[in-house]
């Protein structure tokens, strides 16, 4: 029989709905598979009182046939998401203890429709990183073997250094482990330049990043703020629009948020795709790109096509520049973003001589390596003298981005097919220590959706060489998700169901 | 363009981060590495290209007047690392 | 006569100090920040009221815990735009909400939402009344929204600064004049007026010990129509006076480096209005690169022109409208209808007053009765003891001929300190002026025979006329209408 964590979201809201499990059955499982899982640290917190007191109310609500959507579904909660009384650090130091006595927009509503929370997922540090490795609380491990590994010499690497483990990609990497090991049955995810699309990707999961304004950003801590998206990472494009569908939806404390209803987007998931124009950016074939990537590109070309998809090649020719100007733009929204935290509110204080010495020693101590770097890069850019030439630059080179896709659409494209990350996932400790820019890399599909502020998907679609999970990306016209829903859905149908791994690591 | 010790340590101090003298030139070697990184961006012809002010066309939306949340002076100084009588205390400023 | 000047470049200087090496003209600008009348703050819904308990008035958003983020009151918006208006300045339909980064205690964001390349109100002018005949014109730079900081406290403790954020996020409006003033009464006169202006548009209280307005003062002094020489920026001036005291101090202590064959430091500076002196802010010495761009987390400020129109609709009539409707309408000088326009309060009572009455008899009572009584209790026209009803029932009673205007005194006084309906008073304490010529004629004939001396000096030199006045009037309590005494004691007396 499956086990209860193995059921997809939408097969535990069914069963839920059928009375074949109850919420707390449901939870029970998922927390003992967390339990066992602790090694794999994609949880930083965990809330397992609250998540049974949810699911009690949950069945008392099933009950009395007051069941929301989510109704009973366990789920992660990334640290960046502010839940009230409990641990919100954005897995840095410099947030040490704190508790805000705020609920983000985005948890609330997955709340009000009944979702039960688990506890809070590792990430990289305020989000910054591809790997999950700039966190506070350490790496987080993804429960995929390494190629050739053995679950014995994985289970010894998992209580040793780790090293040769695989990483989950990042920001959102707790989020994606946590999915793929099935510690839960969604998690919630944020994408400022690919922290939704790269983990979902590295592990064979399904995220979105919604268009810009879709999900409130009220109540998630900011990275940068012209390009921080909320969104899910599930094990289905299906559980993916269920869980999206309650975390959208307008908020007047967001002066950025989206007003408009929110689509069933459930509904888009199997609708067919015949006739819909599906652009193949040609700038996106880059230099030194595995076989293996190109491969499963065309694939991914051919599986449209034969679902009555037209296919068309298009130019978007700002795409190299996008990283680079992604490297201006939200460090320097981030340096400013990050002037909060200085040990006199909240967080951590490291005592000084003076004001300024207590604000410098808090910050270089509260601050990780990569934050430290991308603050002092930030700071650089938008400084006196050179805002111009970095920052005004970059913004201008944002509006070509945009208007690169703009005139794709214009030109009746319905949604445009990428790979969604240049590169399986690789191991831990492996890439970004001598030069970060190479870690910087691994955004290089994703970051231009970002920049451009449009939805974008990231869907498995196959398996590397390696026996690691590969997926391709969808990147649609603003606020059409649901058409990037019926797409993935078609890929993820001819790619058949990506195998997780077993859990190796209990 | 690229940054030496000097600016490393002006930038720190800007961002208000402590910076020791032996972290001065790996720092300042890899924030050249990063304006290299983007240096490629120098030849991008910008045409008449505006600044992007807000990446989807949307009017910012207003709130009415009205008076509304006050978290209270125990919530807004409950994580404080050093409060008293609701206040937050810092190390004494000088004007 | 009134004149208008401009002072700029292009105009001669008009006022000059004397040095040792010979003529200065002093050139200031100002930066003020008027908070803006509102219930709640800039970018949050906590209240904006003065005082309360420490971050009694503060949100989730002014503490800037993580996550939070701005949302714009559109009755700031309104306000500005109000003033903007006001100040007969360009209105921006498109302004940009940038941030000010840097680091201090009460500034909690770490930057200061503000208004820095594109700002929701652009040039303007003040016509500013330097003396009741004397006027120039101020232009105005640009206006511009932001965010107030929090307030540290720095003698709670030896080693410690307490830090309150009730005032972080309350909205101001940053106005910026241009270098227009040329002494420290033309400093003060523009403070005055624009504060006037402001109280006029409801826009600000212009409460100044409240902080409601506070005055940045950029002060340089130069050979007259020479180049503008450096300027120092004296911070958070907090009152009228001391900001004229600021200026004179700060130019005499330019003059005297530069005459010294010293140079001026471009520096913040601070008043010490104790020791009538400025000094350097050493807090503020460190170069400051405030790095800003606009906020992302705030979508540029769009409105479009009807929206304008609308306010400017129902924009009241501004004290400079006020005060030539008042000359061409009740008569007044310039003078009188100055005085009166200063408050709109005042300008209002006296309307009151005036209608359907003679107009500069009102103005004189309203100025030199009431305003005389009110500034030596120390109250204003909100808390007259006398209401514009009661002021205008007793020059009713003047007008008529019911009292004299000498009566009228003491009826104000009892009006002033026991209250009560003027009429009433003057019939239940027997002030009616008696115009009973019988009444009158007997005391002037008991006079007349009492001092027959008198009346031959009066005969021969007829301004004695004056004494028997005054006997009469005195015998009568005054009431006697001193027409009536003076035609019958002509009269009597032959003159
Ligand atoms: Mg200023
Ligand atoms: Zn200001």
């Amino acid at each position: 029989m499956t086990q209860p964590v193995d059921l997809t979201l939408a097969q535990a809201r069914d069963a839920l709905h059928a009375g074949k499990i109850s919420a707390v059955e449901l939870t029970k499982a998922h927390l003992a598979a967390m339990e066992k899982a602790s090694a794999l640290n994609c949880y930083v917190a965990t809330t397992p009182d609250q998540a049974l007191a949810m699911a009690q109310r949950s069945d008392a609500r099933f009950a009395s046939k007051d069941a929301g959507p989510l109704e009973g579904i366990p789920l992660g909660i990334k640290d960046l998401y502010a839940t009230k009384g409990v641990h919100t650090q954005a897995c840095s130091h410099i947030l040490d203890g704190f508790k805000p006595d705020y609920e983000s927009t985005v948890t609330s509503h997955l709340w009000r429709d009944g979702a039960i929370m688990l506890g809070k997922l590792n990430m990289d540090e305020f989000a910054m990183g591809s790997s999950n490795e700039t966190s506070y609380y350490g790496p987080v491990v993804s429960p995929w073997l390494p190629n050739g590994w053995t679950q014995d010499q994985a289970r010894k690497a998992l209580s040793g250094d780790k090293k040769g483990l695989l990483v989950p990609g990042g920001s959102s990497g707790g989020s994606a482990a946590a999915v793929a090991a099935r510690l839960c049955l969604g998690a919630t995810a944020t994408d400022t330049g690919g922290s939704i699309r790269q983990p979902a990707a590295f592990t064979g999961t399904v995220g979105i990043k919604p268009t810009y304004g879709r999900c409130s950003r009220w109540g998630i801590v900011a990275f940068a703020s012209s390009l921080d998206q909320a969104g899910p990472i599930a094990r289905t494009v299906q559980d993916c629009a269920i869980m999206l569908r309650s975390m959208a939806g307008h908020d007047p404390r967001d002066a950025t948020s989206f007003d408009a209803p929110v689509p069933d987007y459930e509904k888009s998931v199997g609708a067919s795709i015949r006739g819909k124009k599906i652009g193949i950016p040609r700038e996106y074939r880059i230099e030194g790109m595995p076989a293996e990537i190109d491969r499963l590109w065309n694939q991914g070309i051919d599986w449209l096509r034969a679902a009555g998809a037209e296919i068309v090649d298009i130019s978007l020719p700002h795409t190299r520049t996008a990283l680079p100007a992604y490297y201006i733009v939200a460090p320097a929204e981030a340096s400013s973003n990050l002037a909060r935290y200085d040990g006199v509110r909240y967080g951590l204080r490291v005592p000084g001589k003076d004001i300024t010495d207590m604000y410098e020693q808090t910050r270089a101590k509260g601050f990780g390596k990569e934050v430290r770097r991308r603050i002092m890069i930030g700071t650089y850019v938008l400084s006196a003298g050179y805002y111009d030439a970095y920052y005004v630059r970059a913004q201008k080179i944002r509006t070509l981005i945009k208007r690169d896709f703009e005139l794709a659409y214009a030109n009746g494209v319905d949604a445009i097919l990428t790979p969604a990350t240049p590169s399986a996932a690789f191991g831990i400790g492996e890439k970004g220590s001598a030069d970060p820019v190479e870690m910087y890399l691994n955004d290089v599909f994703t970051v231009t959706v970002n920049m451009a502020g449009l939805p974008g998907l990231a869907v498995p679609a196959g398996l590397s060489s390696g026996g690691l999970p590969l997926s391709l990306q969808l990147i649609g016209r603003p606020f059409d998700e649901e058409t990037l829903f019926s797409i993935a859905e078609v890929i993820e149908r001819s790619a058949g169901q990506i195998q997780l791994p077993k859990p190796w690591w209990e | 363009m690229s940054v030496d010790q000097a600016n490393v340590r002006r930038i720190a101090r800007l961002a208000r981060i402590a910076v020791r003298d032996e972290e001065l030139p790996h720092l300042a070697q890899e924030l050249n590495a990063m304006l290299a990184f983007v240096e490629e961006l120098n030849a991008v012809d910008l045409g008449n290209a505006e600044p992007m002010t807000s990446v989807l066309p949307m009017q910012m939306k207003m709130r009415q007047d009205v008076v509304g949340d006050h978290a209270g002076p125990e919530i807004v100084t409950g994580n404080a690392p050093i409060s008293e009588d609701h206040f937050f205390l810092v190390p004494k400023v000088i004007e | 006569m009134t004149t208008q000047t401009k002072s700029s470049e292009a105009n001669k200087p008009s006022k000059l100090i004397k040095g040792a090496t010979g003529d200065w003209e002093i050139v200031v600008g100002m930066e003020i920040h008027a908070q803006v009348s509102s219930q709640s703050k800039l970018f949050s819904a906590a209240s904006t009221e003065f005082g309360g308990a420490p971050n009694a008035h503060v949100s989730l958003v002014d503490a800037a815990m993580p996550g939070m983020l701005p949302v714009i009151n559109a009755e700031c918006v309104a306000q500005a735009i109000r003033t903007g208006l006001g100040l007969k300045a360009k209105i921006n339909n498109r302004s940009v909400f940038d941030r000010k980064n840097y680091f201090y205690p009460d500034l909690p964001q770490g930057y200061q939402i503000s208004q820095f390349k594109h700002p929701i109100v652009g040039e303007g002018e003040v016509v500013v009344d330097v003396t009741p005949t004397e006027q120039i014109i101020v232009g105005i730079e640009r206006l511009h929204l932001e965010q107030d900081a929090g307030k540290s406290l720095h003698d709670q403790s030896p080693t410690d600064s307490f830090v309150d954020l009730n005032r972080s996020g309350v909205a101001l409006m940053e106005i910026v004049s241009k270098p227009d003033i040329r002494s420290a009464e033309e400093a003060r006169a523009y403070v005055t007026k624009l504060r006037t202006i402001l109280r006029y548009l409801g826009t600000c209280d212009g409460n100044m010990e409240q902080g409601s307005l506070r005055a940045d003062v950029n002060v340089s002094v130069r050979r007259p129509g020479g180049p503008l020489g450096t300027r120092c920026e004296i911070k958070n001036v907090n009152s009228i006076r001391f900001i004229g005291q600021a200026v004179d101090v700060e130019a005499r202590r330019q003059i005297g480096i530069l005459e010294d064959g010293g140079k001026i430091d471009q520096e913040t500076r601070l008043f010490d209005p104790a020791k009538g002196e400025t000094r350097s802010m050493r807090s503020k010495e460190e170069a400051h690169d405030y790095r800003y761009f606009p906020d992302p987390d705030l979508l540029p400020l769009e409105f479009d022109q009807a929206y304008v129109d609308q306010l400017a609709s129902h924009l009241p009539e501004l004290p400079d409208d006020k005060r030539s409707r008042f000359m061409r309408d009740y008569g007044l000088t310039g003078y009188d209808a100055g005085v009166l326009v200063m408050e709109r309060a005042s300008a209002d009572y006296y309307e009151a007053v005036a209608k359907g009455r003679d107009a500069k008899l009102a103005a004189n009572w309203v100025i030199n009765e009431l305003f005389g009584r009110l500034n030596k209790e120390g109250l204003d026209i909100e808390t007259s003891p006398v209401s514009a009803q009661q002021l205008g029932a007793i020059i009713d009673l003047i007008s008529d001929g019911t009292i004299s205007g000498k009566i009228a005194k003491d009826l104000f006084e009892i009006v002033w300190s026991e209250g009560g309906d003027p009429l009433a008073l003057v019939e239940a304490r027997g002030m009616k002026q008696v115009t009973d010529t019988g009444a009158i004629e007997a005391a002037v004939e008991a006079i007349i025979a009492a001092n027959p001396d008198k009346v031959a000096q009066a005969q021969a030199k007829p301004t004695m006329l004056g004494w028997f006045v005054g006997q009469v009037m005195k015998q009568t309590g005054g009431k006697a209408n001193p027409q009536a005494v003076n035609d019958l004691l002509k009269a009597k007396l032959g003159i």
